[in-house]
Order: structure tokens, then C-alpha cells, then sequence
């Protein structure tokens, strides 16, 4: 099952019809291992990703979920295998992409200069931030909050003015790794719509989760990874009505690992 | 009282290293100690000119060589952490071994430089507050360097990926850092400072004591102290300890109001 699941003819149609739309798909990796100090992190995964709703990559802790997205990134290169985002490389895809962390990176600064840096370092002209940085404040329903130390937001804020400044510039893909770890349920209700939001704009959203309950609620698509390994890849309904895999099945139905 | 029993332990080491002279003597009972302490204090009430000119020169020059020293050292500091090089680590340990160069040694070298017959001498600088800033900035530059160095690195442990993630050039990468860290990093500006206000070796040999050219409140204490003028000396003592302490306090407030607005 190292491949994900059979292709459906359908599926493929409705694929290629988002490709047409989106530059960077399909993302597809190709006997992907990643190791460090002689540990396998990632053992031998492979998919095809073309649909450019949200994949979410769900799995236990330890599952190598934040590994893979950050090979997916390209901040981590591969031992062995390839990735590739359409017809481009990891590192060119790169551009068109933004990432947030667990734990939110926050600059020492205001949460407005947290979003006019990212805007600074991609060369908008100057007269143009300004306008951005409120469009995406607004969004993330943070306006009354930009000129706030960022580090002195609650933790939902914080993860939100990530999210926000990740997507100032609109970029074709937004990777997430566990947005809402260690969040109240209010906050997460909050980063979850923006999220939402941002998706159904056409962004492409691959995330990680080990939060059941989120990847029901927000996965077009689900990869299962355990201990590095890829052991199930379905759209989200066939996923959690009946997963192929017997570990999924496990993890799905609550059951600790043995 | 605690000024008196400080100037007797200088002077009893004073005498060691100046045996020619006998400044105690002229010095002997409790009154002449503490109306020399009047003097000083009324010295600075008064804006005597002479202490003045001393402590202006003094601060320029000190200033003068943290500015250079800063706008080298801190961008050269955050280079040393974020790049990965071979050999970093020996100059990382470098850097910080030079943290405690000798500035009688830096003097030296920089009045071999300066002199006469020296690779630099025709410019004429030897014995000039310009020479004075060149020895201090060498003083000083390590000590800056090696301490952004350590700032920087633990900045750039938490927002690298965040750098990485965004593409930046390693120039916006060390320009972000550097901002981010700019508080932090007036410490680091605030230890070469008190390193290069306090510092005698260096500007006495390159700079001469001159009156009314190269004098700075450091050179000007060892030498009025040698001459047995207590009250000039004690001024002086007096300026330094309490500039040096408030810069920093200020630096300090400074800084760490801006940690408590910015996190």
C-alpha cells in the first residue's frame, strides 16, 4: 500500500481538471526516505496528490507528519527518492508556497510588521503593504489586534497572525503543520475557519493533524502515516467510513498504538 | 567613607607602582582626604572646564570607537553564526579568546602601526584622539563580535526555518535578526562601551596624555594620582564610575522595556 490507493478513472478526471487550474500540482513523491543519524524518519513513501483541496496528513505523534511536510517544503532534503510539484522542483515550488510551524514563529515585532517583513522580503513595492497586510489582518479577524507585540497574543492569535502571514501574498500552496496543537477549543473553531476560508479560495492546503475530529472536518483527502510510513491514501469520506489499512483502522477507532 | 577607603587602597598600590614618588605623604589625615573629596565634587558642580574637555574627549572618543567597532562587529557576528563554514569553529573560539586582549598590547601594536617609521606612520595619527579610536575599536570589536555572535545564533535557532520557509538572502536574514535582536544586542554594545570608557593601556601609549589633546578621564587619573592631585583625579573617578554606571542603567532600562513591549 506504500503507493497510496489505486487511482480511480474518475478520480484522475476530476484531477486533471484541477492541474488545468493549479500550477504546482500534481505533488507527486517517489520512494521518498528520509533518515538522520542512521534513525528512518520516513521510510520509502510515494503518492500522487493532483486535487487541489485540502490534503491533511494525519497519524499518531512521532508519525513523521511534520517531517514529511517539511520535505514536501524543501527544508529538509530527502536520502533517498524525489518530490516534485508539477513540473517544478521542490526548491523552485518553493516560492509559490509559505509554511507555519507548531509553534508559531512570532518576530519581536507588532503583528502589522510581522506581515509588511514577509511583504519587505518578497520586494512588494512599498506603497502596496500596507493594503495587504489589513486585507489579511481582516481576514484572520485580527484588525484591532496589528498593533500588538505578536509574542503577546494568546496562542490561537498567534497561530492565526501565522496563518494570515503566510497567506499575505496569496500563495499557491500553504503547508500547515498541526495548526491547532495545544489550542482551546474556541481557538481552534477560529484558526479552523480561516483555514476554511483560505482553502476555498483555491490555495492548496496540505496539512498535518493528529486530531481525528479536525481531519474529519477539514480533509478533502487523508494520508495515514505511521512510524514513516505512507499506509493508506483515500478522499476523506472512503478514509474514515472504511479504512483499507488495519493500523488506520486501529488509530481511527481510538485504539493506542501497541 | 567608601571613596576614602577605595583612594587608600589605590594609593597604597599606587606607591608600588609609582615608588619614586611619595603622594601619601601629602595625603596623610581624614581632613585633606575629604576636602579633596569637596574639591572633586565641587569641580563637577562648578563645570570646571579642564574636567569637562577631559570627560567630553573621553566619551567621544569611547563612543566614537563602540560606533565603529558596532557597525563591524555586529553584522560579522551574525555572519559567524548563520553561515556555515570550515573553520567556524575555530574562529568562533577565536573570537572569544580575543574578548580579553591586553589593550596595553593592542597600544603597542597600534603605535608600531601609527609611528613615524610604521606602515601607517605618514599619516601623522599617532597621538591623536583618532588613534586613540582606532585602538579601542580593535578592543573593542571582538568583545561585540563574539557576544552577537551568541545572540544571533539563539535567534536564528528559533526563526530559521521561518527565514528558510520565506527564501530570504542571508543579507535579509542577518538584517531581520539584527532588528529582532537589537535590544538584546545593546548589551552586547553596552560591554564593549564599559570595556572602552574604563580602558588605560591602549589610549595612554597611542594617544600620550596630552593636555588639552589626547587627555581622557582614564589616562588623566593615573596621572594626576601619580602627581599627588588627589581632588582632579577623584572628580575624574567620580564622572567615570557614575557615566559608566548610567549608561548602562539606562541601556538596561532600555532594553529590557522594549523585551517587556516586544517579548
Amino acid at each position: 500500500m506504500a503507493d497510496g490507493a489505486p487511482h480511480t478513472e474518475a478520480r484522475e478526471y476530476e484531477q486533471r481538471d484541477s492541474i488545468a487550474k493549479h500550477p504546482l500540482l500534481p505533488l507527486v513523491a517517489r520512494g521518498v526516505d528520509f533518515g538522520i543519524n542512521g534513525q528512518r524518519i520516513i521510510d520509502d513513501v510515494s503518492f500522487w496528490i493532483g486535487s487541489s483541496g485540502r490534503t491533511v496528513i494525519l497519524g499518531p505523534n512521532g508519525a513523521g507528519k511534520s517531517v514529511m511536510l517539511r520535505l514536501c517544503h524543501g527544508l529538509l532534503k530527502p536520502t533517498r527518492g524525489e518530490i516534485r510539484w508539477g513540473d517544478m522542483s521542490v526548491a523552485d515550488a518553493r516560492e509559490q508556497q509559505a509554511m507555519t510551524s507548531q509553534k508559531p514563529v512570532m518576530l519581536r515585532r507588532t503583528g502589522n510588521d510581522n506581515l509588511l517583513h514577509v511583504l519587505r522580503v518578497k520586494g512588494v513595492p512599498l506603497g502596496e503593504r500596507q493594503a495587504l497586510v489589513d486585507a489579511a489582518l481582516e481576514q484572520a479577524g485580527l484588525t484591532d489586534l496589528g498593533g500588538r507585540a505578536a509574542r503577546d497574543l494568546s496562542g490561537g492569535q498567534q497561530q492565526r497572525l501565522a496563518i494570515a502571514r503566510a497567506f499575505v501574498l496569496k500563495p499557491k500552496v500553504l503547508l500547515l503543520d498541526e495548526p491547532t496543537a495545544n489550542l482551546d477549543p474556541a481557538a481552534v473553531r477560529g484558526v479552523e475557519e480561516l483555514i476554511g476560508a483560505i482553502g476555498a479560495a483555491g490555495t492548496k492546503i496540505l496539512m498535518t493533524t493528529h486530531d481525528i475530529a479536525q481531519a474529519k472536518r477539514l480533509a478533502a483527502d487523508v494520508m495515514f502515516l505511521n512510524q514513516g510510513r505512507l499506509l493508506e491514501h483515500a478522499p476523506a469520506m472512503e478514509f474514515f467510513s472504511s479504512p483499507k489499512d488495519p493500523e488506520a483502522a486501529r488509530f481511527l477507532a481510538g485504539e493506542l498504538p501497541a | 567613607m567608601m571613596l576614602c577607603i577605595l583612594m587608600r587602597t589605590g594609593l597604597r598600590t599606587h606607591e608600588t607602582i609609582w615608588g619614586h614618588r611619595r603622594p601619601c605623604d601629602r595625603f596623610s589625615n581624614m581632613n585633606e582626604s575629604s576636602s579633596a573629596i569637596g574639591t572633586a565634587l565641587s569641580m563637577i558642580a562648578t563645570l570646571d572646564a579642564d574636567l569637562f574637555e577631559i570627560v567630553l574627549l573621553s566619551l567621544q572618543v569611547s563612543l566614537g570607537a563602540v560606533a565603529i567597532a558596532s557597525v563591524i562587529a555586529l553584522p560579522l557576528g551574525a555572519l559567524i553564526a548563520l553561515q556555515r563554514f570550515p573553520g567556524r569553529r575555530a574562529v568562533v573560539i577565536l573570537l572569544n579568546a580575543m574578548m580579553g586582549l591586553p589593550p596595553v598590547v593592542v597600544g603597542l601594536m597600534v603605535y608600531v602601526l601609527l609611528s613615524r617609521a610604521g606602515p601607517l606612520g605618514s599619516m601623522g595619527l599617532l597621538f591623536t584622539p583618532t588613534a586613540m579610536v582606532i585602538a579601542q575599536s580593535i578592543i573593542v570589536l571582538p568583545i561585540i563580535a563574539a557576544l552577537s555572535r551568541q545572540t544571533i545564533a539563539d535567534l536564528h535557532e528559533e526563526y530559521g526555518e521561518y527565514l528558510r520557509s520565506l527564501g530570504c538572502t542571508p543579507m535579509q536574514s542577518i538584517a531581520t535578526l539584527l532588528w529582532d535582536g537589537r535590544f538584546r544586542l545593546l548589551t552586547a554594545i553596552m560591554a564593549g562601551f564599559g570595556r572602552a570608557i574604563a580602558e588605560v593601556g591602549a589610549v595612554i601609549i597611542v594617544g600620550g596624555n596630552i593636555q588639552h589633546s589626547t587627555r581622557v578621564m582614564t589616562t588623566t587619573i593615573a596621572l594626576e594620582t601619580s602627581k599627588g592631585n588627589l581632588a582632579l583625579a577623584l572628580g575624574l573617578g567620580v564622572m567615570l564610575l557614575t557615566l559608566a554606571l548610567s549608561i548602562n542603567a539606562a541601556a538596561l532600562v532600555i532594553s529590557d522595556t522594549a523585551r517587556r513591549r516586544y517579548g
